[in-house]
């Protein structure tokens, strides 16, 4: 142990102070580039995964989707959008032809954000379907926007015109309202408001019914480009 | 001697030097994750890779990291560790991942870990700093699980998803909400509170008459 | 523009980010025994979230579209170098009230209220606007909730408290409540 307090204890050099950080930083960075590239694959497949089900949920009848972005004045269909571009998706069948589309959407709600999928078709001009995609609801009360499967069911079939309109439980009388639900009466009202807003904010850039951009992407590897 | 060393290591971790109960560190991302059962043990297993594994790695290197740099060091370390367990548990528990959200990332903030570095791990050789490092994130991960265990017990009337009580339980819902973490803990070391007075009650009592035996 | 206050709003009372969110919980339970100390704590604090929220805007618009798994360790290092600056600043300019705060400065760097802020800020997708209004929103609420556990603190010292319950747990408890009224502050923006 006497060879430790002999030697003076010098600061050490500028350089070793940088190196050692410098390498800390590069090993750290390939830990982390590695473990990104490895869980890459299953972290897209699991989220493609989702946005699939989410779909064909709120789209009844659907097969296959694509994703349609509002670019040069039109709805045009592409591989993946790019970053912060509003995407909705097109729902399609099996034979390809088109049912209608998914649209996301999100606001405030109670506690914080709501992200929503609703299905719309515009022929009918009618909300096919809701899917609530991520909410801190209050647990009990306003998380029943996704645990009330009556609510849910309420936007199986909801008219669009002029707009959805969220009333008291057991008052629905036109094709355009909702029973909302008592006790979480804001969390219910926002999901409607977040529609509203969404589909006012799109309504001008859909196509007219029947134009609709048609299946491109084919989603299995094995069929050609098209069909 | 060395065996005994290593396992009291470990084991204060666990009850005599908690590091929620006793220290009162590693608060913010308890009280957040705990609102139920399997929330909590998430964040303790992925708490307990990030200690363990950091506390591995500085006591392996505490010899040839320069004192100047060593808390940036750790935390390169901590917050590539933490890096790590956000994927993975997007990677296989995406459900799990959505619940406990931004709180994973915020992991490397938990005073816990950098405290473990900069008192133990830096300064005792690697399997004491393991042993350390688990005795640590054990406890963490058992005061992790009671805190979450009760309030999903009274705010949901479960425990891991599953009832507990009849249909007719009306559950505290005030539990699951941030007021609930809040007082669930303080209660809790209220409790430990009443248990160490009633304790040094005893000793007390013991050293009377040891000295009315005199 | 609603937008904009509706973030101020809701980080300063709605979501508030020590009675909502938990974060900033060791200063918020360590360091509120003093009004003052609070107070300036929670203003030094306002101003690192400021800091970091435009920096973490630069770095999510700029560098990280490329490599999002470095966020984390970016954003650290933003908060551990704003700090150190900070603590430089105070050095020089006003010697007496770096002598006063002390330690608590360097604690900045790990409240996780300011690492919470760059993360969720960065995962709700905030313009650079929508930034700035937030950490100043989150850095006022963080103040508030410090100098209203300080105030009662103050209060309480000169009560009558039983032995079993100071403390932590007292202190605690006193949080729950606190985060129990801003509760009330729910659904204050109502929605027609």
């Amino acid at each position: 142990m006497n060879t430790d307090s002999q030697k003076a204890p010098t600061s050490p050099s500028s350089l070793r102070l940088v190196l050692t950080l410098a390498i800390a930083g590069l090993v750290s960075g390939i830990a982390i580039i590695g473990i990104y590239e490895s869980t890459l694959p299953t972290i897209t497949a699991n989220k493609a995964r989702e946005l699939r089900a989410a779909v064909f949920k709120v789209l009844p009848g659907v097969a296959q989707m694509q994703p349609l972005v509002y670019r040069d004045s039109k709805l045009v269909v592409v591989e993946a959008a790019d970053k912060d571009e509003p995407v909705i998706y097109g729902g399609y069948d099996d034979q390809g032809e088109f049912v209608g589309y998914a649209m996301p959407a999100a606001g405030p709600g109670f506690q914080d954000t709501i992200a929503i999928l609703y299905g719309y078709k515009p022929e009918q001009r009618m909300v096919v379907g809701m899917e609530v995609l991520e909410s801190r609801e209050t647990p009990g009360l306003g998380d029943k926007i996704y645990k009330d499967l009556e609510f849910v069911a309420g936007f199986s079939a909801l008219s669009i015109e002029p707009e959805i309109v969220a009333v008291k439980k057991g008052t629905k009388s036109q094709p355009n309202e909702i029973d909302a639900i008592t006790g979480a009466t804001i969390s219910a009202k926002a999901i409607v408001r977040i529609i509203n807003e969404t589909h006012a904010a799109w309504s001008g850039q859909l196509p007219a019914p029947g134009s609709e951009p048609p299946l491109e992407l084919s989603e299995s590897a094995d069929t050609g480009a098209g069909q | 001697m060395k065996k005994n060393e290593s396992y009291e290591e470990f084991i204060k971790g666990i009850w005599r030097d908690n590091p929620v109960f006793v220290q009162v560190l590693g608060m913010c991302p308890m009280l957040a994750v705990t609102n139920s059962a399997i929330n909590a043990i998430a964040m303790g297993m992925a708490t307990f890779f990030v200690l363990v594994g950091s506390s591995f790695l500085v006591s392996s290197f505490r010899n040839v990291i320069p004192k100047q740099v060593r808390i940036s060091c750790f935390i390169i370390i901590i917050a590539t560790f933490v890096t790590i367990a956000d994927y993975t548990l997007l990677a296989l528990v995406p459900k799990v991942h959505k619940e406990l959200g931004a709180f994973i990332p915020l992991i490397v903030a938990n005073c816990l870990i950098l405290g473990r570095q900069e008192a133990f791990a830096s300064r005792y050789p690697t399997r004491l700093a393991v042993m350390d490092a688990l005795g640590m994130a054990g406890g963490f991960l058992l005061a992790l699980f009671s805190l979450g265990a009760v309030r999903e017990i009274l705010g949901d009337g479960a425990l891991f998803g599953v009832k507990l009580f009849g249909e007719n339980f009306e559950p505290w819902v005030i539990m699951i909400l941030p007021p609930g973490g809040f007082l669930t803990l303080g209660v809790i070391l209220l409790f430990f509170n009443w248990f160490k007075f009633k304790k040094d009650e005893f000793l007390e009592d013991v050293a009377a008459a040891e000295r009315g035996s005199d | 523009m609603d937008n904009l206050l509706w973030v101020f709003i809701s980080a300063l009372l709605v979501n508030n980010f020590v009675l909502t969110y938990f974060l900033g919980l060791c200063p918020f339970l360590g360091v509120s025994n003093s009004l003052e100390t609070s107070a300036r704590l929670g203003l030094a604090t306002t101003f690192v979230m400021l800091v970091t929220a435009v920096c973490a805007w630069i770095l999510n618009t700029y560098v990280l579209i490329h490599a999002p798994y470095l966020r984390l360790i970016c954003f650290i290092v933003v908060i551990a170098s704003t700090v150190q600056f900070i603590e430089m600043l105070i050095k020089k300019l006003s010697p007496a009230l770096f002598r006063a705060m002390g330690i608590f400065l360097p604690l900045i760097t790990t409240n996780c209220a300011i690492l919470g802020l760059a993360i969720f800020a960065t995962n709700r997708g905030y313009g650079f606007w929508e930034g700035i209004v937030y950490a100043l929103g989150a850095g006022a609420g963080f103040t508030l909730a410090m100098v209203l556990l300080a105030g009662l603190r103050e209060e309480s010292e000169l009560s009558n408290i039983p032995a079993l319950i100071k403390g932590t747990a007292m202190n605690l408890i006193i949080a729950g409540i606190l985060s129990m009224a801003f509760m009330g502050f729910a659904g204050l923006f109502s929605t027609t």
